[in-house]
């Protein structure tokens, strides 16, 4: 029985660590290879050995796809193709190529460096796993052997981030990665064609939320910063160096182009220069508005936004600043936060959620006084403001790609079990569909039915259409012929043509029945009154009367024959070929039931 | 005659080759009566060698049209060649041919109809099936009123019905949608034939394999709905199927035939499945089409989308639907930020976002009750204002105006959203929705953290923005003097930003102004920085920002009595000043202690309406009643009532344009009965040869009144134009006899004559219809004339002409119901600087032109702009489409570039800017539908260009200074 096996690795009712291993069709894929933000110990890589006890990975894995740069979702790469050893083929789209090494570098980096991690991979382990990766396009077909293929489709959430169909023969599996299903200002909502996958493995980060809409939120956003800014504060916003941050920017930067506004736009340099230079090449990725500008001007060509500099903070004026990291607990933002912080006049925005225990938690819940390093209590009075940009596709947005993709099945990742467990419900009411959510581990086994391809040759398709009329969609049509399967491929040829081919003799197969008639007359008569009660009842075939006493009707042979016992009891001998089974079991029926009582 | 006879004969010879049939020719010969392009033709295809050279004369005959007459000829010729021809695609390009012939106008097609069904018969090739079929439309749609003919066509389309060509099953059903009836039945019992249900044969192929088919089934049905049959509620099922298509044309085309259906049957009852209960279909047709905004496909998002604005029939609570959408977070109930919002402003606290959690969930939810995918309406307009594709969110914000016009209700809920879209990324769709709003701003009052949204917006950089901006707060309602207050505020920010939108802004306060008297009045101390006790400082009267406060003031103060006790000294004398520089932006007031001449006019404008009409009308009667007095008193009389009208028209604007328009007709008149009173008619022509002048100019001056009267005046109706044309044709009539007079000899005249009959037929064709109206009128009496005319000499012309000319009645005007006149002020050159526009001589300098244009049609094509240089050069610019605006209806702007340059100058002149309005005679007569791309057909040379200016010229002084070596 041919199934499709999926196993969640890490991402299964969690967030984080995102790897889902896939056997379809006899081809084993693994899903995104990722790491866990939670931990620190040897969980926060998942556990290839599952997958292979002993002998070698490559032999085992078809291919590996990355669906995009967020380290939940590649940080474990390295480790896992140089450390665990991998050396088959890593799939992900141009700019995660691009991008994902530099996040890789920077996580190095902190382990490394700052916790001082021993046994951590390498740069040079780096740049030989990203050897490995072979880039695809959207929506281009890339044929992993000759059975195995997958295509990307646009998802948003982040720059490159792709939804991934992976098809083996008519059984097919879509992984959605993150997505985000309403558009935002730098990139455009996902997308899938009707493509009906045995199983859509999406993510469910928001599995019980309905987001309001995103037009609220900046407008609020671009309004609590222009009243900063009109009465001469500074504004801080604290943010990840990759993602929310290029849309915050491009936020800021077009409004500060309609409004024409003065003040000095911020972004603290790092990462986000050499990030920022892949937005700008990517354009076919990004949005409508951006798509079509760009020959103008780059959006991500700011105009407003300069790189920052340690002494601008001191600054006169009102200035905004984006400034890493996104949480207040170290850096640049911490920093800056601290000399700004003693002004009623400025204001600190927080577009993100924020971990317990982080200086971004604690001004959020309220707290005014800080106890910083060395005893220092540091006194809050710029405004703390919160506002949410998140790319992940709500309850509505799951729904609706599940609703686009028609699958025969659901699975869910990467999302807590129980709001898993709304959405699973949801999805089997709604649609109709089997809808599963293993926990890390748990394998679970779809059976599928492939359907077989068989080919029909032209005469004997053409001797079929002649016969009757056009195939209609609705009815069934009966056709004859002989299936031969020759090197695992099908064929239906007509029954002489398979004789000719395999080179046999035709045998006839004849069905005879005895039907038991009472009847005294004679045997002749009998054949009379079979011949002229068929006559009249198969109008529309070739009844006829043979000088020998018998009865044929078309290739069916009738003959009547005196009991040898009883001669009141008439035997009528049916006799036909396998050919015109319908046809003969009908007679014989029709002459069970008895002739009619002689009208003569 | 003789050689096109030989010539023929040649033809035919080569036509039947080798076969040639002398009774063959015979009977040809009668047919091809008028050899002419038919006969090229010939020649061509026979010579022909292969089927690429055939295929390359029959596209050269292509390109030239064919008249008429030689139609059924060249038809005959085709078809033979058809009959001959092996190659496919030589035969596809006759049958289109056929098509594009039987398309000629005056070419009746129903004879080769039968050639064309017999060929169809034995053609193998699915593309010729198709194009034949095609043929079949063409000449079915040419004639829509044989019955029995289209139930033929129908015929042969639903025999090819089941062919394995979806290009030929597309055709098939595209006949059926354009030909086939429902009434059928009726008239073909007699005929026994077999009943054929359009309907259901078109509905049959909703379920095709292929798509294209799919939709051209669709597109039949909506075919046959356009040509006004019912189609039956049962296929409302069926449509809906095709909603979850697998091809976004199917389901595009599906949503529009849902559209059509619940049109149809908006009150009938359909049963929700799964369900007892059951719903109007109108309601059940809107949830479809909005669950539709959600598709996959953008296509089908705009199409859903734009169909929705139309759908007012359905409920209200469907409605209100649309822009609902269950917020939750982990399962609990959450506030949108609107709602926020609506209840910190209710609970008297402006909106402070402090709180992290201020949107924290409330209530837990039932998970079972809440529904993720609706199959309802539910938040439609949220997904489709917050699409991906600006298209689509255009087409949101569309239906959403076009629903909230219908449904006051809707209107108050859907403004939060239209406030939110005045934040959008693209322009275009900013834009939108600052004019939806306008548009719907007589149901809605803004509360004041709408209004301070709203007012954000105040500062863009793009001036189309502003403007809109500015035109929607001119309408809006505003609750709190707050708002009025923070109204103010920002639009004295954004004159300080950007100085040139001070008259916008100024217009816009005298309407808040008008509109919130009571409002205002609380604030007019503060605004006028008065004391009770002490006296301030005088402001500076040059203020713009002064201005625009006293303009919202003394607006308000109209109709309020009791604002101008709050005013100090200087604010009268300020009033004083401004209600005369300013007065389209002041009103008259009645001040205490002050006498005011205007104030007695303002209130008694409104019941004066009717009796100034009727003023318009006796005076105008009489003019036409008085035409036999002596030729004293009617002069005396026109020239008093066109006196009268001019005055009329500018005291009465909404009476303008008719009194402008008779004034002008009137003076015509008047022009050309001074002509004929002449001296010069009674005396030998020699001897008067110089006084001859007043009545060439008269005729002259009656040309360009009325082109005038023709092309600027919007509403001109056709029977106004006939009226106009026959002052034209008397006033060439005039000319005609002048020149006559004037110049000695025959020859010239021999053309003009020619030239005026030529005119005279031209006019009789293009308004054979209004011929009738035009009894004992000069064109009537000419066409009765008309054959001796045409072969009389000239000299015999002129006498006739003259004698008709003085005994011709004068004609009744009928007055337009509406009619306006176009007009331009040109807002942008002032024409007040002293300062040169100083540039190098060679290179150019780009002068910002601002007009506004009232009452132009289409001004893209129509509207120029004129450079008049010192030393007589002009130069004609031609403003991009994309500078005109359409702020109003039947108002337009332009905001455009006009470059100037010269060589160099030793001072400072000016130059003189206008703006024209081009004409083209030619626009009002229709064109023939074979001409398409081909040359056109030499016209009678009535096609006159010209321009009218319309708007008074600008003086620029600019100065091109020599360039320096």
């Amino acid at each position: 029985m041919p199934e499709i096996r999926v196993t969640p690795l890490g991402a299964g009712q969690d967030v984080g660590r995102s790897c889902i291993l896939v056997s379809i069709a006899g081809k084993n894929v693994m899903l995104d290879c990722g790491m866990h933000m939670g931990f620190n110990d040897d969980r926060r890589f998942p556990d290839f050995s599952y997958i292979t006890r002993n002998g070698r990975l490559t032999d085992f894995l078809d291919c590996v796809i990355i669906s995009h740069f967020h380290l939940d979702h590649c940080g474990a790469l390295p480790y896992f193709s140089e450390m665990v050893g991998y050396d088959g083929p890593i799939y992900m789209t141009h700019p995660t190529q691009a991008i994902c090494p530099i996040l890789l570098e920077d996580y190095r980096k902190i382990a490394v460096d700052k916790k001082g991690e021993a046994n951590f991979f390498t740069s040079q382990m780096i740049k030989d796993c990203m050897k490995k990766v072979v880039a695809v396009h959207l929506h281009q077909t890339v044929q992993v052997d000759d059975e195995l293929e997958i295509k990307a489709y646009y998802a948003g959430h982040v720059l490159g981030a792709a939804m991934f169909q992976i098809k083996v023969g008519s059984e097919s599996v879509v992984y959605t990665g993150d997505y985000n299903m309403t558009p935002d200002r730098h990139l455009g909502a996902a997308w899938i064609d009707k493509c009906r996958p045995n199983l859509l493995i999406t993510e469910s980060t928001y599995a019980t939320t309905i987001r309001d809409s995103k037009r609220c939120r900046e407008r609020d956003f671009l309004k609590k910063v222009h009243e900063a800014v009109e009465r001469g504060g500074k504004v801080l916003i604290p943010v990840f160096a990759l993602g929310r941050a290029q849309e915050l920017c491009i936020l800021l930067e077009t409004f500060w182009e309609r409004m024409n506004l003065k003040a000095p736009i911020y972004f603290s340099t790092g990462l986000t220069e050499k990030a920022n230079h892949y937005y700008k090449l990517f354009i076919t990725w990004t949005n409508q508005k951006i798509r079509k500008t760009f020959v103008q001007r780059n959006m991500f060509e700011f105009k407003h936004i300069k790189a920052f500099d340690r002494a601008f903070a001191d600054n006169p004026g009102p200035m905004v600043v984006f400034a890493t990291p996104g949480m207040l607990h170290a850096g640049q933002s911490l920093q800056i936060f601290r000399k700004w912080a003693g002004n009623e006049k400025n204001m600190v925005i927080m577009p993100g959620y924020c971990v317990q225990g982080t200086v971004g938690h604690k001004i959020l819940s309220g707290q005014r006084k800080l106890e910083m390093e060395g005893r220092q209590v540091l006194e809050v009075k710029m405004q703390v403001e919160y506002m949410s940009f998140s790319a992940h596709a709500d309850a509505k947005g799951i729904m609706q790609l599940v609703g686009q993709a028609e699958p025969e099945s659901v699975l869910l990742v990467h999302g807590e079990a129980k709001k898993m467990e709304f959405l699973k419900q949801k999805i089997e009411q709604e649609f109709r569909v089997n809808c599963y959510m293993p926990a890390n581990g748990e394998t679970v086994t779809l059976p599928t039915s492939p359907s077989i391809p068989v080919g029909i040759s032209l005469g004997l398709l053409k001797r079929e259409m002649a016969q009757g009329l056009l195939p209609d969609v609705k009815k069934p049509r009966l056709l004859h012929g002989t299936l031969i399967m020759k090197d695992s491929n099908f064929r239906l040829v007509s029954s002489e043509q398979a004789l000719k081919e395999l080179g046999l003799a035709e045998h006839q197969l004849r069905f005879t029945c005895r039907v038991h008639l009472h009847d005294p007359r004679k045997e002749q008569e009998m054949a009379v009154r079979v011949y002229s009660h068929l006559k009249s009842v198969l109008k529309d075939h070739c009844v006829q009367h043979l000088p020998d006493g018998s009865v044929t009707v078309e290739s069916i042979l009738i003959q009547a024959a005196a009991h040898s016992e009883d001669p009141g009891t008439k035997v009528l001998l049916v006799s036909w070929t396998y050919q015109d089974e319908e046809l003969g079991s009908y007679l014989t029926s029709l002459l069970k039931k008895g002739l009619p009582q002689a009208s003569s | 005659m003789c050689l096109h006879f030989s010539k023929l004969l040649y033809l035919l010879s080569l036509l039947h080759g080798m076969h040639q049939q002398q009774e063959e020719i015979a009977t040809k010969k009668l047919r091809l009566t008028k050899p002419s392009k038919s006969a090229a033709l010939h020649i061509d295809l026979c010579k022909a060698t292969s089927p690429a050279d055939a295929l390359q004369y029959l596209l050269q005959f292509a390109r030239k049209p064919v008249e008429a007459e030689s139609v059924e000829g060249v038809v005959r010729i085709l078809l033979e060649h058809y009959y001959k021809e092996n190659d496919p695609s030589v035969r596809l390009k006759i049958a289109s041919l056929l098509g594009l012939l039987s398309k000629t106008a005056g070419f009746s097609p129903d004879c080769i109809m039968d050639d064309a069904i017999n060929i169809l018969q034995n053609e193998k090739s699915h593309q010729v099936l198709a194009q034949l079929l095609d043929t079949l439309l063409a000449i079915g749609t040419k004639l829509p009123e044989n019955q029995a003919i289209q139930i033929r066509l129908v015929d042969v389309a639903c025999k090819h019905l089941t062919d394995t060509s979806h290009g030929v099953r597309n055709k098939c059903l595209q006949l059926l949608g354009n030909l086939g009836s429902l009434e059928k039945s009726v008239t073909k019992d007699g005929e026994g034939l077999a009943v054929r249900d359009v309907q259901k044969i078109i509905g049959d192929y909703f379920s095709d394999q292929d798509p294209r088919v799919r939709t051209a089934a669709i597109k039949a049905m909506l075919q046959l709905h356009e040509r006004g049959l019912k189609l039956h509620q049962a296929i409302y099922n069926q449509a809906c199927k095709l909603l979850s298509d697998d091809y976004e044309q199917v389901r595009s085309a599906a949503v529009q035939l849902i559209w059509v259906v619940s049109q149809l049957y908006p009150e009938s009852i359909v049963p929700i499945p799964s369900s007892n209960e059951e719903i109007r279909l109108v309601d059940d047709a809107f949830g479809k089409i909005c669950h539709m905004v959600s598709d996959g496909s953008w296509v089908v998002r705009v199409q859903a989308a734009k169909l929705l604005g139309s759908m007012e029939q359905v409920s209200s609570h469907f409605l209100e639907q649309t822009l609902d959408k269950k917020l939750m977070s982990d399962l609990r109930r959450k506030r949108t930020a609107h709602e926020r919002a609506k209840e910190l402003y209710s609970s008297g606290e402006f909106s402070s976002g402090r709180k992290w959690g201020d949107d924290a969930p409330k209530e837990e939810i039932d998970t079972g009750a809440v529904n993720l995918i609706e199959s309802g309406a539910c938040g439609a307009f949220v997904h489709g204002l917050e699409d991906e594709m600006y298209e689509v969110r255009i087409a949101a914000v569309e239906a959403l105006c076009m629903l909230a016009q219908s449904s006051p209700s809707f209107a108050e809920k859907c403004l939060d959203f239209l406030v939110d879209m005045f934040n959008d990324e693209i322009e275009e769709v900013r834009l939108q929705s600052i004019h939806t709003m306008r548009k719907i701003s007589n149901n809605i009052t803004l509360r004041e953290d709408q209004l301070d949204t709203v007012l954000a917006v105040l500062e863009d950089s793009s001036r189309d923005i502003r403007e809109a901006l500015h035109e929607l707060l001119c309408c809006t309602n505003v609750s709190t003097k707050e708002g009025i207050h923070l109204a103010l505020v920002e639009l004295l920010k954004n004159l300080t930003k950007y100085p040139t939108d001070r008259d916008s802004i100024w217009k816009c306060l005298k309407f808040l102004g008008s509109r919130h008297p009571t409002l205002v009045l609380p604030l007019v101390p503060e605004l006028l920085s008065t004391h009770p006790f002490f006296d301030t400082a005088e402001p500076d009267m040059d203020d713009p920002a002064y201005i625009a406060v006293l303009v919202l003031i003394f607006n308000a103060a109209k109709t309020c009595p009791t604002m101008p006790a709050l005013f100090s000294d200087h604010t009268f004398r300020h009033y004083a000043y401004l209600r005369d520089s300013l007065s389209h932006l002041v009103p008259a007031l009645r001040l205490p202690g002050r006498k005011l001449v205007s104030s007695a006019v303002s209130p008694s404008i409104a019941p004066h309406e009717d009796p100034s009409h009727q003023f318009l009308q006796q005076s105008l009667e009489r003019v036409y009643s008085l035409q036999h007095l002596d030729p004293q008193g009617t002069q005396e009389l026109l020239e008093f009532t066109i006196r009268d009208l001019q005055r009329l028209g500018e005291l009465q604007s909404e009476l303008a344009g008719v009194a402008d328009f008779s004034a002008t007709y009137l003076r015509c008149q008047l022009l050309l009965i001074k002509a004929l009173q002449e001296k010069l008619w009674n005396v030998a022509a020699p001897l008067y040869l110089k006084q001859s002048d007043l009545a060439s100019a008269a005729a002259k001056q009656i040309m360009e009144e009325t082109y005038k009267m023709e092309f600027m005046y919007s509403g001109v109706e056709n029977k106004q134009v006939v009226i106009i044309h026959h002052m034209r044709l008397q006033a060439k009539a005039l000319q005609l006899i002048v020149t006559a007079r004037t110049t000695r000899g025959v020859d010239p005249l021999f053309g003009m004559c020619e030239k005026f009959l030529q005119e005279v037929d031209f006019f009789q064709r293009c308004f054979i219809a209004d011929l009738p109206h035009l009894q004992d009128s000069f064109v009537d009496k000419l066409l009765d004339l008309m054959p001796r005319l045409m072969t009389s000499k000239p000299v015999e012309v002129v006498k006739i002409l003259q004698t008709m000319l003085r005994q011709s009645t004068f004609l009744h005007l009928p007055l337009p119901e509406q009619i306006h006149k176009a007009s331009a002020t040109i807002i942008e050159p002032a024409g007040e600087s002293d300062n040169p526009l100083r540039f190098t001589s060679g290179l150019v300098v780009a002068l910002d032109v601002d007009a506004t244009l009232e009452h132009v049609q289409d001004p893209q094509s129509t509207v120029k702009v004129q450079v008049l240089y010192p030393d007589g050069q002009a130069q004609m610019i031609h403003p991009k489409p994309a500078d005109f605006r359409n702020p109003g209806p039947g108002r337009h702007r332009l905001i455009t570039q006009v470059y100037l340059s010269h060589t160099a100058w030793t001072e400072p002149c000016q130059v003189e800017v206008r703006l024209l309005l081009a004409y083209n005679s030619n626009s009002r007569i229709p064109k023939s539908p074979w001409i398409e791309g081909g040359e056109v057909s030499p016209q009678v040379e009535t096609s006159i260009e010209g321009t009218i200016p319309f708007s008074k010229s600008v003086k620029v002084y600019i100065m091109p200074k020599p360039a320096r070596r």
